[in-house]
């Protein structure tokens, strides 16, 4: 392996890595902006100047210079602390001083770096810039005078939400960060570059004001409100929930989660269903617990085991589906389910409800064959990794089923289980293409089986599978896409009739 | 003086015909087939040994640079030649685009070639109208005659030449940048590494080379590399147009030797500085990017890459702005950090909030109404931004504010004093 | 400085329409072709200089618009484009859109005198359109032609070698509709170091 070594530290690295990543494994922290992981390169900030013994007599942006073996870079000498106190001046010299009223302030990156490596006071007497906030629709706030032009926003909304909504208008210091003629961001995934956004430019609109980050206790959890179970973050003030944010999983939603997850919290206080109420001739009455249990316990015993079903709903957890199992046995019923939705499963084989492939596989395919399924509104964070292959393997997809606002490019093969047999039959376009790929799977929806066809669905996409290359006793390129949290889990304990 | 049989640009004002006619009368195109069949290692060589350097203003010896272009990537190859010119002071190659196109375009050809390249896109800025309309018809003309497209000039090599106008930017003129614009972004310059030369436009193998790099280049070879080496002196050969402006009698064009004095540059071509030679008072010698010389410098340099970089300046673009006693000087340089503040891309932190905070302090520099301790941060600022930045902007802007202090900062401090005696009366 | 071309707006009128004419249409297809398959990007500043010329001199919203659909962009990488290039003006201008040059060269040689002239004669301030809607004026930075300095732009062609005296002529004449001669107003040839023809 190739060696660089960093402040007199000599470290191996992997080729193809950056100087900053190779700073990194040698345990020197790069200052940046607007470097992110899982964005193209900027190196527009400036911040992660580091000096390059043997080259240029000036300091290299640390996030685009390709490690190269035998450099030799330090990350602590005069030069480089010059350079980064020059760029955090910059930065600071048009940025307002309004941190107390910032919902940034606290978990702000500008902030921190700036008691790290900025001056302690400012030297700038000229007036300040003033920026027009912009319109970016009801979730994401702007105040745009703190903007940093980073473009980490651009970049994400055209690279991973696959939306040419952002742009960076104008030049110079005149330009600015905006949606087209003000528009609201038209994303599943908006919500993202309020986490992306290293200052208070971009902030959230239902947060706007609500708390201080140290104020809040933090729970790390996953989401429900999809089939995925994103990690996420659940912010907490006293028993109010103020917000959600994405924890990092490569395995599930690498840092992004869907605006859905991030803003659906305003139902756990608003317009919540938090009494008892009764169903009688159609209406609902309030009640209490003891007469709704007492008002079962009656309805059970008067219709008895055969006339009763226990249904589970979309986010039941395993504990109350063995309880409720439990129950429906102690009255000797068989008759509980969790798939109120009718979706058929091959009985006895747990890979006909399953995402067999795994999600990260996802973005290794260079083939993927949709059925029934709509991955941008039933798995947004999942529908990424599909944009990825799609631009990184240029990978083919092809749908059976309705015509759909995809951010990729997709071929429309069928709304029909004829077209289904066609693949099979290597009958069609793009099934040359689907046998003839590296990485295909296949991503059933739960639309294409719950329905009376569902069962030979899956059949026939278990038999196309079992057609393709990759397939193996230790992988299955099907996978079901269910869509709510609690199904496999259920149906592992098979709450099913 | 240059010789007139040693000149390379006969029509630099354009008293002759333009057109193709015109230009095979003067030589142009007239052997050009038999230069391309000595190959292209033989046209890199010779132009290496020429040690012509680039006339956009970085002078990197030219061939070198076509030397880095691979020899067989698999992708298409690009000659991409810069005709933004916009450095203040420079107005060189307009001459040739609208007066001599045909010296390009034949010098698109060779050099295209020499690189392995059958596409050349010339990128002009859109100002020049009258000169892309000329240097249209020209290419018309070399399609219609078979100087260029399928077969040029019958060497089996095809060779497409288009024309690109640009729209307003003066960061076009980086080469990457450029590229940038003309895959239709913006002019924001890339991060280098990689190089254009492994991934330029569309990310194929591209050179980008000036207007009058290019131009020179059938000449040196038809003449050969000793004839234009013996030109000038060792790494500061040939000869080379001078845009000279500002307070001279007859500010003009000319194209004369490389390390020809200043003094007899202005004395002999532009009639001398507005008032006499004792009337001087400082010239910008490389274009606006260069620290401005004092006339004490000025009464002995020589205009080369080597002797101007000697005295902290540089030759640039050998746009000669001259500025005599009558000139505010504070204001001229003031002016230029306006012309860098507008000019910014953006992209970067450095330049972007730099340029704005150094014109906006410049501008209490002409007033005086700064304080004297100001000099030292305005400084202190343009080395912030030098060196720091993606591109060379930065730099350029820093460099001639940091020329203005190294000579006349008495003069900013005596401003300075001034508007607070002022201000206590 | 204010500059039609500076600014980060889109200038609406709801009511506007922009289609291509069958000339420029032609034209649009015949510049789409000098550039690699599916580079057709490439071609957005030739089509927005173009649709500028098709609409008075500045660019609408509908034909930002346009430009997009033609070569398959989406509206804001083309309205990032737009706002960049100082060349592409985002609201109306008037008939002769005079950009007099400031930098240092031009500045050296008189062109604050130019401004004032061009105040003066068309009444209107600089940045704005005068209220016949015959002159818009701007300063502008660098036009790349300072040895014949000062020197303005009006619409595609250069007025070199000006000087208080024939810029106002200059300008007069275009009030009046009059024909003016493009190039040096001292009648030199090009950027040639004697000041007169012939002389």
């Amino acid at each position: 392996m190739p060696i660089i070594t960093i402040d007199n530290k000599k470290v191996e690295f992997e080729n193809g890595m950056t100087v900053m990543q190779a700073c990194e494994l040698a345990g020197a922290e790069i200052p940046r902006f607007c470097y992110h992981e899982k964005l193209s390169i900027a190196g527009n900030c400036r911040m992660c100047l580091v000096e390059m013994e043997k080259g240029p007599p000036k300091p290299v942006a640390s996030c685009a210079m390709p490690a190269g073996d035998g450099m030799v870079i330090k990350t602590d000498s005069e030069m480089v602390k010059k350079a980064r106190k020059g760029v955090m001046e910059f930065l600071l010299i048009n940025h307002p001083l309004d941190c107390p009223i910032c919902d940034q302030g606290g978990e702000c990156d500008l902030q921190d770096q700036a008691l790290h490596y900025g001056f302690d006071k400012s030297r700038y007497e000229e007036n300040k810039r003033a920026v027009k906030n912009k319109h970016m629709g009801p979730l994401v706030s702007t105040i745009m005078t703190r903007c940093i032009h980073c473009t980490r926003c651009v970049r994400f909304s055209t690279e991973v939400a696959g939306v040419d909504d952002l742009g960076l208008l104008g030049r110079g210091e005149n330009a600015e960060i905006t949606t087209y003629l003000e528009k609201t961001i038209d994303s599943e995934l908006s919500g993202n570059v309020i986490d992306l956004c290293p200052v208070g430019a971009l902030t959230s609109k239902p947060y706007s004001f609500k708390s201080r980050p140290w104020e809040l206790s933090k729970t790390e959890t996953y989401d429900v409100l999809d089939g995925i179970g994103s990690s996420i973050r659940v912010d907490t003030r006293g028993k109010q929930v103020l917000r959600v944010l994405p924890r990092i999983n490569e395995d599930i939603n690498e840092e992004w989660i869907n605006d859905k997850t991030r803003f659906a919290i305003d139902g756990l206080s608003r317009q919540r269903l938090d009494k008892v109420y009764i169903r009688e001739n159609d209406k609902f009455n309030v009640s209490d617990w003891d007469s709704a249990l007492n008002k079962i316990k009656d309805e059970i015993n008067k219709r008895g085991k055969d006339k009763t079903i226990t249904l589970s709903g979309k986010f039941t957890d395993a504990e109350t589906i063995i309880t409720s199992k439990l129950f429906s046995k102690g009255l000797g019923s068989d008759l509980y389910d969790c798939r109120f939705d009718n979706a058929q499963i091959i009985h006895g084989e747990s890979e006909s409800y399953k995402f067999n492939s795994s999600i990260q596989e996802v973005e290794n395919a260079d083939a993927i064959l949709l059925v029934g399924s709509n991955p941008r509104w039933e798995a947004s964070v999942l529908n990424i990794r599909i944009r990825k292959a799609f631009i990184n393997n240029s990978c083919k997809i092809g749908l059976i089923g309705p015509e759909l606002n995809l951010n990729y490019s997709y071929t429309n093969i069928s709304n029909s289980l004829a077209g289904l047999n066609d693949i099979l039959n290597n009958n069609s376009e793009f099934s040359k293409d689907f046998f003839n790929a590296k990485n295909p799977i296949i991503i059933v929806g739960t639309s294409a089986i719950n329905n009376s066809e569902g069962t030979s669905v899956i059949k026939i996409c278990a038999e196309i599978a079992k057609k393709l290359p990759n397939f193996s006793a230790s992988f299955n390129p099907l996978n079901i896409l269910n869509q709510d949290i609690s199904r496999v889990g259920s149906l592992e304990l098979a709450f099913k009739k | 003086m240059l010789r007139e049989e040693d000149k390379i640009f006969n029509n630099l004002y354009g008293f002759d015909d333009w057109s193709l006619t015109g230009a095979k009368n003067r030589g142009v195109w007239s052997n050009t087939k038999e230069i391309i069949e000595k190959g292209s290692d033989f046209i890199v060589e010779e132009i290496k040994s020429s040690q012509l350097r680039g006339r956009g203003g970085a002078g990197f010896p030219a061939g070198l640079k076509w030397s880095f272009m691979p020899k067989d990537s698999g992708k298409p190859h690009y000659l991409v030649v810069n005709a933004d010119e916009s450095e203040p002071g420079t107005c060189k190659d307009r001459e040739i685009m609208r007066n001599d196109p045909h010296l390009l375009l034949e010098g698109c050809l060779i050099a295209g070639f020499a690189m392995h390249a059958n596409t050349c896109y010339i990128y002009i800025r859109g100002e020049y109208s009258n000169e892309a309309s000329n240097l249209q018809k020209a290419i018309d003309e070399a399609y219609e005659n078979n100087l260029i497209g399928k077969n040029a000039c019958g060497t089996n090599w095809n060779y497409d030449i288009y024309l690109h106008i640009g729209a307003g930017a003066y960061i076009c003129g980086e080469e990457t940048a450029l590229l940038e614009s003309l895959e239709g972004k913006k002019g924001q310059p890339r991060l280098k590494p990689p190089f254009p030369a492994g991934a330029g436009l569309y990310g194929c193998p591209t050179t980008v080379t000036n207007v009058e790099t290019i131009a020179v280049a059938p000449t040196i070879i038809r003449r050969g590399a000793s004839w234009f080496s013996s030109l000038g002196r060792e790494n500061n050969t040939g000869s080379k147009i001078f845009s000279i402006s500002g307070h001279v009698n007859n500010p003009c064009n000319v194209e004369e030797e490389m390390g020809i004095g200043l003094k007899e540059l202005i004395e002999n071509h532009a009639g001398g500085v507005i008032g006499g030679w004792d009337n001087l008072l400082a010239v910008i010698p490389g274009g606006a990017s260069v620290p401005l010389i004092p006339k004490s410098i000025c009464d002995k340099v020589k205009m080369d890459f080597d002797s101007l970089k000697e005295v902290q300046s540089g030759l640039g673009t050998a746009a000669v702005i001259v500025m005599n006693k009558s000139t505010d000087i504070v204001d001229a340089i003031c002016r230029l950090s306006h012309f860098y503040k507008h000019e910014s891309c953006g992209q970067c932190t450095p330049c972007r909030e730099g340029t704005g905070w150094m014109y906006r302090m410049m501008e209490k520099m002409v007033k005086g109404s700064a304080q004297v301790n100001d000099i030292d941060k305005l400084l202190d600022v343009t080395k912030q931004i030098e060196g720091h930045t993606i591109c060379a902007l930065g730099d350029a802007a820093a460099w001639p504010i940091q020329g203005l202090m190294r000579h006349f900062r008495p003069e900013v401090e005596r401003r300075i004093k001034e508007y607070r005696l002022g201000e206590v009366a | 400085m204010k500059h039609p071309g500076m600014i980060n707006k889109v200038y609406n009128i709801s009511d506007e329409t922009f289609n291509w004419s069958e000339d420029n249409f032609k034209r649009a297809s015949e510049i789409i072709k000098k550039y690699p398959d599916s580079r057709q990007q490439s071609a957005v500043i030739p089509l927005l200089d173009l649709a500028q010329r098709q609409n008075s001199g500045w660019l609408s919203k509908t034909s930002i618009e346009k430009v997009a659909e033609t070569l398959s962009m989406s509206y804001i990488r083309v309205l990032e484009v737009a706002t960049f290039y100082s060349m592409f003006n985002l609201e109306p201008v008037g008939e002769n859109f005079v950009q007099i040059c400031r930098t240092t060269p031009c500045w050296l040689r008189g062109s604050d005198n130019l401004v004032k002239v061009a105040k003066e004669v068309s009444n209107t301030k600089l940045g704005e359109t005068s209220d016949d809607k015959k002159f818009t004026i701007v300063e502008v930075e660098c036009l790349g032609a300072c040895c014949n300095a000062p020197m303005v732009q009006i619409n595609d062609d250069y007025y070199e070698d000006l000087d208080e005296d024939s810029f106002k002529e200059l300008l007069t004449d275009l009030k009046q509709g009059k024909k003016i001669i493009k190039g040096s107003q001292i009648g030199r040839q090009t950027s040639h170091p004697q000041r007169e023809k012939n002389a």
